[in-house]
């Protein structure tokens, strides 16, 4: 189910440039529960892209996200953070999202290079 | 006085489903509770959604307190900074009862504070770099909340998050001022 709606999601996706630094100034939104490097209430976001939704060692994910079989990438991410409740059912995320296509694009843009930074691959 | 009522018994919408307790009515006990103040509601409707949600905003109020502690022992934080700093620990404090107790009172379990947490305290060198930590900390909780308010199914759950959405908001407009920021930069929060 989560796979048929991740398709018509993607499908509907528009894709823009996005701005990394405006998209930092995004990621501060997240911050009560997200960090680049570390696992907080949300998990750390090193590695994103590329990996498997609810993958990331140590971290307590709902059985929704293991379910996923999400892969995030620029798609995946603009389709789960325009609506992550209804992206992903059963999501610990009790996030609206973001409405703003532009806003998400400068966010996902920034995810891109702060994940994969030095730190990360520490 | 009971804390809530369980649709099934009050609600005749609910007796058609006797076997469903995704609605649940929050009595006047539990609203005033919640939102700190007499306020009442009739006929009221939680959904276990919301539950998940306030589980996770209890999640990130634990994580909060325990981020205050890393900096209230830090020794970095001078005087009137640390007392601010631990009255803001006090304040998420309270978030957290009232989120617990409404969250076992709704018929859920309330998550506890992690055994460890993960902070960057290798780049905590000054009381500049904890109050900055701090502040991003309160920033992004502004936001979390801001984010839940519009999906609770229960009108006096969203008001409740949104009273502790504008108590972050203070913390965060103090945290910036004694960084030496605009204090309100914006005349809305995203």
């Amino acid at each position: 189910m989560i796979a048929a709606a991740l398709a018509i999601g993607l499908a509907a996706g528009a894709a823009l440039k996005g701005d990394p630094q405006r998209g930092e100034e995004i990621y501060a939104r997240c911050g009560a529960c997200h960090a680049i490097e570390n696992n907080r209430t949300g998990p750390r976001h090193c590695g994103l892209f590329g990996r498997r939704a609810g993958s990331v060692t140590g971290f307590a994910y709902s059985p929704a996200m293991k379910r996923s079989r999400i892969v995030w990438d620029a798609r995946t991410l603009d389709w789960f953070l325009t609506n992550p409740l209804r992206a992903v059912p059963g999501t610990t995320m009790g996030y609206a999202g973001i409405d703003d296509a532009q806003e998400r694009a400068d966010l996902i843009e920034y995810l891109r290079t702060a994940t994969a930074n030095a730190r990360c691959a520490r | 006085m009971s804390f809530l009522l369980f649709a099934d018994s009050a609600n005749p919408h609910a007796i058609a489903q006797p076997a469903r307790r995704n609605v649940l009515l929050l009595s006047g006990t539990a609203i005033a509770l919640l939102a700190g103040r007499e306020a009442l509601a009739q006929g009221a409707a939680a959904k276990p959604e919301d539950l998940q949600i306030l589980n996770t905003a209890l999640g990130a109020e634990h994580e909060a307190v325990a981020a205050y502690q890393v900096g209230a022992e830090s020794g970095l934080l001078q005087k009137p900074v640390l007392d601010i700093a631990v009255k803001f620990q006090g304040h998420h404090k309270q978030h957290i009862d009232v989120l617990a107790k409404t969250i076992e009172k709704l018929g859920g379990k309330a998550a506890g504070p992690k055994p460890k947490y993960e902070f960057p305290v290798a780049q905590l060198k000054t009381q500049t770099d904890v109050l900055g930590f701090a502040a991003k900390l309160e920033q992004g909780a502004v936001s979390a909340y801001l984010g839940a308010v519009p999906l609770f199914a229960n009108r006096d759950l969203a008001k409740a998050a949104a009273s502790i959405l504008g108590d972050e908001a203070m913390h965060w407009a103090i945290l910036r001022q004694a960084l030496g920021q605009d204090p309100v930069p914006g005349a809305f929060v995203s």
